[in-house]
This record gives C-alpha cells, structure tokens and sequence, in this order.
C-alpha cells in the first residue's frame, strides 16, 4: 500500500508539469490555432530564469588569498558574493538560498515578454499557413533557443536546489497513519504539486470569472462574431499568448530543484505534453488537466519492479499506449469538443 | 561559327564517368596504391576524427574531450608547451607533426547514439580522409564506431568507454583502449568498501539500459557479493530518463541499505541528486546508514551534483589531483588554455592522440596494420597514470586505478572529489579469458584499401 502511495505522489508531481505545460499548449491552440512546438523551450527559458537569478545573486568579487593555492600553483582568488557584502553574511546567504522562490518574480515579465516576442515576431506571420508549417517553425524555433542556452550555459545540467527550509524528505506516511518512515517524500515535490494546482486554479479563475476571460473564451468558440462586435480579440489573444509562456515558464523555475536543468529539458517534456493535450482533448482545458496527472501517475506505476517484471519495457511505451487507447475508443481525447482539429 | 570537337553525347559520357569516380568513397580511390586506407599524400597533412557527444546526456564530457583533442593536436604540431610530450617515456615525437605530416582534425557530433556516431565517423572515413578516429564517452557508441573503423580499415582510439566489452566480446584488431573497464572499477571499490561499510549489505542497483551498464553492474555486483554482501534488486533504467524518481521510491522499503548507481553523466547526476531529495542519505536500515555508491566518477558529473556527492564513494581512471610529473604537466597546459582542471575523459583521449602519433613514429608507417603492432604490448610511462601497459591479447590499458570520494568539506568549485587510494595496477588486472570478457574475437587488422 505505501508503495502505492508513493507512486501515486511521484505521478503528482510528474504530471503537475505536464498539466502546466499542456495548459499553456491548449491555450495557445484554443484561442490562436497554433501547433507551438516552442512552448517546451518556454519551459526551458523559465528553468533558466531561475539558474539566471542564482548566478545574479552568486555574482562576486575576487580577492587573492595569498596563504591559498589554485589548481595551477597560483595563489587562489577567493570569490564573494556581492550580497554578502551589500546586506551581510547571513542576509546574503539567505537570498541565494531562496533564488529559485525569487526567480518566479523574475520569471513573470520575462516570460510574458518573451511570449509576446514570440507572438508579434514570428509565430503571427503563420497564422493562416498549414499546422506542418507551423510546427517546422515552432520546432525549428525551439532547437535555436536550446542551442543558445547550450553556449551560453554549457550542456551539463546545472544544480538549482530548493531553499534550505524545503531540502530533504518529510515523512508522510504518519500523516497518513502509517508506521514512520513508511512514505517518506521529497518536501519540494509537495510544493511544487502546490504550487502547480494554484496556477490552474489561477488560470480558470481568470477565464471564468473575469471580463477578459469571457470575451477569450468567446472568441475560442467563435472568433469572427466576437470581432463583429467590435473587440479585437487579436491583441486578446496575444495576451493570451504571454499567459501561457508564463505558465509554462514558471513550471521550468519551480521544477528546476527536481530535474537540474540543462538545455534539453524542454524537449524532454514538449512530446509527452503534446501526448497530454491530445489525451485530454484539442482545445479542452480540463482535458489537459486531467490527462497531465492521468498520465503522470500511470507513468510512475508503469515504473514499479512487479509491473515491469510482468512487461518488461511498459514504463517506456505506457504513455503512447494509454494514448493509442484512447484515441481508438473516444476520438476527441477525454474532454474534446466536437469540431476541434476535424476539418 | 566555331568548330567544336565536343558533341552533347560526348559531354553526357564524360560527365557520368566523372561523376562516378568523384562518388566512389576517398578511401578506396585516394592513394590506394599505398595499400591502406587515407593514406596521408607526401607532405601533405594527416588527418584526424574527433567524434564526441556534443549533444545529449553526455555532452559536457564530450565538450571536454574535445578541448584535449584539439590540444593534442596542438602539442603535436609544436604549438604550445608540449604537454605530456616532455614526461612521455617515448622521446619519438618533436612537435613538427607525425612523420613530417602536420595534422589535422575534423570533428563530429555522436549524440550519443550509436547510429549517427556510425554516421560521422564514416563521414570522417570516407569524406575526410581520416586516418584514425578518437573519441566516445558512451560504450555503445564506441562498440559500434570501433566495429565500423575496423571493417573501413583504420584506427579507433577509443575516448571514454568503460564497459567491458569494448574489449571483451566486441574487442578488435583496428581498436584500442587507454580507459579502465567496469571490471577493475569493481576490483578497485571492492577492498575499499569492505573496509568502510563491512561485509554485511544489501545492495540495490539502478542501472543503464545499455551495455556499459550491464556490464559495470556485473561487475560491481561480483565484487561486492565475494565481500559477503547480498544483492537486492538490479533495476534497468533508460538512458537519458530524467526523472528517475520513480525507480528511486521503491528503493525506500526494499530493505536495501545501499544504492548503487550503475549511471553516468547527466543520468547520474540526476538520480544522485533525487535519491538525496528522498532522504536516502539520511536513512537507517537494517541499523546501518544507508549508502549511495557511483562506481564510475568524473569530475563533471561531481560538479553537477554538488554537495549531493559529498561521502559518496568511486572510481576514476585519472584524476587532476595526482602528483605525478605527468599529470602535473597536463594539467598546466590544459589549465592555462582553458582555465580550468582537465576531467579523466579529456585526459584519456589526450593521451590516446599521442599514443597513436607514438605508434606511428615508432612504426615508420601509418598503415594501421603497422601502428597496431605497435601498439601492441607497449610499455610507457609519464602519461599521468604509472607505468602502463597496452595489452596485445585485448587491446586493453593496464594500470593503477583511482578510487574517490566526494569531498566532504570543499574549499574551492573544483575541490569536489578527493583521491582515496590509488590502487595497484596487479589488484585490476585479469586474464583475456576471463568470463565477463569471453566471447569476443581481436580477428586481423584491417588496413583497409
């Protein structure tokens, strides 16, 4: 039972990263029609916001100690961080330990900026072409990024730890009434699983009960009519576009304690997203909700020793065969609308 | 009006014959009379294939590789301070090239795969002229590029590649290994963990599904059983995984009280860093610590991980840290050009660049053929790891082994692992018959052409 138990969260956290990166993807396609291969590199750009805001807070000052050695013989430059000489030892130490929690600040401008770049400068020219253009681009786009991360960062994934107050494990299986050290789990898996159901929630909220969202969401469902009446859902939309390249940029800062980033990580999930959107439905946001922790949890029991003892390779295929199921038995995904993506 | 002798036909004809002779592949056509593959033409450059991962999972090591290649290259033609060339126990090579041949190198991309690292060294081979190829960093890349060197008829100088067949069922003739194997990592760690964690562990292995993996898993898992220790499971992970949490979660209530690693790279680096996020570091099992174990190091993968390798116990083949005149040597040179200490993946391809050059000087040739008996047997020193021996049986280096740990207490961004012993050259070694090396065949050398 605990090890259920421990799958189950491990699916959480797994597939709170897909739900928050196939969100961003269903919105991009529900209100502008685009296929964005590019929104894994937006995860990408967000993870290295937060590596950016640990090396701006690391950024330090040389000193030559003269009773030390370099690894050539030299006498050793001591580095010190700025902050530590700006605010003291003890408050400097304290920012760099809470970079990835200040990255989300930094992460907010920077990533709806480099959504609305994205949008005005490329992605709107392939508005009216075929979605195979639209994705040669987007994908074309997403392997520049990445090749840009890659000289500037280098190609080994690089340590990002949570705060000091959120490293190690919690027991909580005792929280559960199971014997201590039963279920013991990562504290920053928890918040991160947290942290995503507030941006959904975040997210629905805002389309449900404000103006703006209204009007979006009748534009999704009928674009030409909501432009008849004398609103221009384009720059609506746009923003819409600088939504999702946040949502999915923070995903990146907050997942970067789980998975040290490197420049790839942003393909590592762009397919398996793509597999969520499509599971929960075109265009379905819900769907995509329910298909990233859906396939997230199924993802870590595929993993378990006794399932791939009995299916050797499932945790490999679990996702693309659950996908294949779905699609054979409801067409549309699990939330699809009728119309989306079938003319 | 002009006369003309050319007639449409005749240009057709002629152009078809030209383009079938520039379409037959370099090494069958170029200087074939010299009875071997890419013979450099006289005077003319001699030319090189680095081919390292400089993408996917292990690309920093391959990055590094390719820095020492191209600083070998720049030793050979006497550019810089020399390097290894001033402590090598060969006196052959004096920085004017290889035989009066200035080299040269191209360079490729494997990704880690072995198909398309098939793909850049036969485009090496065939479209670059290359005579030897260097690199690897992943041991099915190095199986399957050393498979195709031999059957195109020159040299691998294998980079880093660790698993046991490299020179075990899949050795070659046209192949060479300076790197130490899964075998001797295990022969290595298995006093040393005996001594610091007794004789009575259950260990848990998590392993890449490929054949460095295997292979260093048997390994380990027939050195640490001969200590007494039991094996709980032995789980296959894929390559490139990421999140390896959901194999490391059931390691929490197996009854193991050691984790060991059979990973690499940026693998290692990540299921390292998420088995410490589950508290595995600071679990009790069976009234013991628990334990993590990686039993192959580089300095990179402990610069990624870092303050989660702290105590964590390994093996190298070369580490920076060694105070030997060699390893003294490289480093200076590779420090000041790049500004940062060598990793044991530089430092082995490095050393092969100038063993194959050696061999070549010794030889009076370039035909593999010639270089292998060169290579074969060799005794040498001064290169940073003792006195060393290449094996003519397997085509295997022979010499002492690092074994490491994770500093505890660092001073400095490179002070990340710290050499616990270095272990004799006679605890590692084996004979060519050995069971997990058996099945393979060297065949003849190739020279292809």
């Amino acid at each position: 039972m605990d090890d259920i138990i421990l799958q189950i969260l491990n699916g959480l956290d797994k597939g709170s990263a897909y739900a928050l990166i196939a969100l961003g993807l269903t919105l991009i396609f529900g209100t502008l029609g685009v296929v964005n291969f590019a929104h894994g590199a937006l995860f990408l750009i967000g993870a290295f916001c937060s590596v950016s805001v640990s090396r701006l807070l690391s950024i330090s000052f040389e000193m030559v100690d003269e009773t030390q050695l370099d690894f050539l013989g030299n006498p050793l430059k001591v580095e010190t961080p700025y902050v530590h000489a700006w605010f003291g030892p003890e408050m400097g130490a304290s920012l760099i330990d809470w970079a990835v929690p200040i990255a989300i600040l930094f992460a907010i401008p920077v990533m709806i900026l480099v959504g609305f770049v994205m949008e005005r400068g490329l992605i709107k020219h392939f508005y009216h072409r075929p979605h195979a253009d639209q994705i040669l681009v987007t994908f074309g786009l997403a392997i520049v990024i990445g090749e840009i991360v890659k000289a500037n960062f280098g190609a080994n994934p690089i340590p990002t730890p949570a705060p000091a107050a959120f490293a190690g494990a919690m027991d909580f299986g005792v929280m559960l009434g199971f014997e201590p050290n039963a279920i013991i789990y990562p504290i920053w898996r928890l918040v991160y699983f947290l942290f995503s159901m507030v941006i959904i929630a975040a997210v629905f909220v805002f389309l449900q009960f404000t103006t703006f969202g209204m009007v979006v969401r009748a534009g999704m469902a009928d674009r030409e009519t909501v432009g008849l009446l004398g609103i221009d859902i384009d720059k609506r939309f746009t923003f819409m576009f600088g939504l999702a390249a946040a949502v999915a940029g923070l995903a990146g800062v907050m997942y970067t304690p789980i998975l040290s980033p490197n420049y790839n990580i942003g393909m590592d999930f762009l397919v398996l997203s793509f597999v969520v959107v499509v599971v929960g439905g075109m265009g379905s946001l819900p769907g995509a909700v329910l298909a990233g922790f859906m396939l997230g949890i199924l993802q870590s029991f595929a993993s378990m020793n006794e399932v791939k003892s009995i299916l050797p390779g499932i945790d490999q295929i679990i996702i693309y065969l659950v996908a294949i199921i779905i699609l054979l038995t409801r067409p549309r995904g699990l939330m699809g609308r009728k119309g989306v993506m079938e003319e | 009006m002009s006369n003309s002798n050319f007639s449409r036909r005749g240009v057709l004809k002629t152009g078809a014959i030209a383009s079938a002779g520039l379409a037959v592949p370099t090494y069958l056509r170029a200087d074939g009379h010299t009875g071997f593959t890419n013979a450099p033409a006289d005077g003319g450059p001699v030319k090189f294939g680095f081919n390292v991962p400089q993408t996917g999972p292990y690309a920093e090591e391959g990055l590094d590789e390719l820095r020492a290649q191209e600083l070998a290259v720049e030793h050979l033609n006497g550019i810089g301070d020399g390097g290894l060339l001033n402590t090598f126990s060969e006196k052959n090579l004096d920085g004017t090239g290889i035989l009066g041949h200035k080299v040269e190198f191209v360079t490729g991309d494997t990704q880690t795969k072995s198909d398309v690292a098939r793909a850049s060294a036969q485009s090496m081979i065939q479209k670059d002229g290359c005579i030897m190829i260097n690199g690897g960093s992943s041991s099915g890349v190095a199986v399957a590029v050393q498979g195709l060197c031999q059957d195109a008829g020159v040299i691998f100088m294998a980079g880093l590649t660790h698993s046991n067949d490299t020179t075990g069922k899949d050795k070659k003739a046209n192949g060479f290994r300076h790197f130490f194997n899964g075998y001797m990592s295990g022969a290595a760690l298995g006093p040393v963990l005996e001594a610091e964690y007794g004789n009575e562990r259950n260990a848990y292995h998590l392993t890449a599904d490929y054949t460095w993996g295997w292979t260093q898993q048997e390994s380990i898992q027939a050195s640490t059983e001969a200590l007494g220790w039991t094996t709980n499971q032995n789980v296959l992970t894929p390559v490139g995984a990421g999140d390896f949490s959901s194999y490391i979660a059931p390691v929490l209530n197996s009854g193991a009280d050691t984790l060991i690693l059979n990973h690499y790279g940026g693998d290692m680096v990540n299921s390292l860093t998420q088995a410490v996020q589950f508290g595995l570091k600071d679990k009790q099992v069976n009234g013991k610590d628990f334990t993590i174990i990686v039993p192959l190091y580089s300095e990179l993968m402990a610069a990624g991980a870092g303050s989660n390798i702290q105590g964590v116990f390994g093996s190298m083949n070369w580490n920076w840290q060694l105070q030997d005149e060699g390893t003294k040597a490289f480093v200076k040179s590779f420090g000041e050009k790049f500004g940062f200490p060598p990793s044991g993946a530089a430092h082995t391809c490095y050393v092969q660049t100038l063993l194959y050059a050696d061999a070549v000087t010794r030889a009076g040739t370039f035909n593999p053929c010639g270089v292998a008996e060169a290579l074969e047997d060799f005794d040498f020193d001064g290169m940073g790891n003792g006195p060393t021996t290449y094996r003519g049986a397997d085509h295997q280096c022979f010499k002492d082994v690092l074994v490491m740990k994770g500093t505890d207490n660092p001073t400095n961004q490179f002070d990340t692992l710290e050499i616990v012993e270095v272990t004799p050259r006679a605890q590692v070694e084996y004979e060519p018959d050995h069971p997990m090396f058996a099945g393979g065949d060297l065949g003849e050398c190739n020279p292809g052409a």
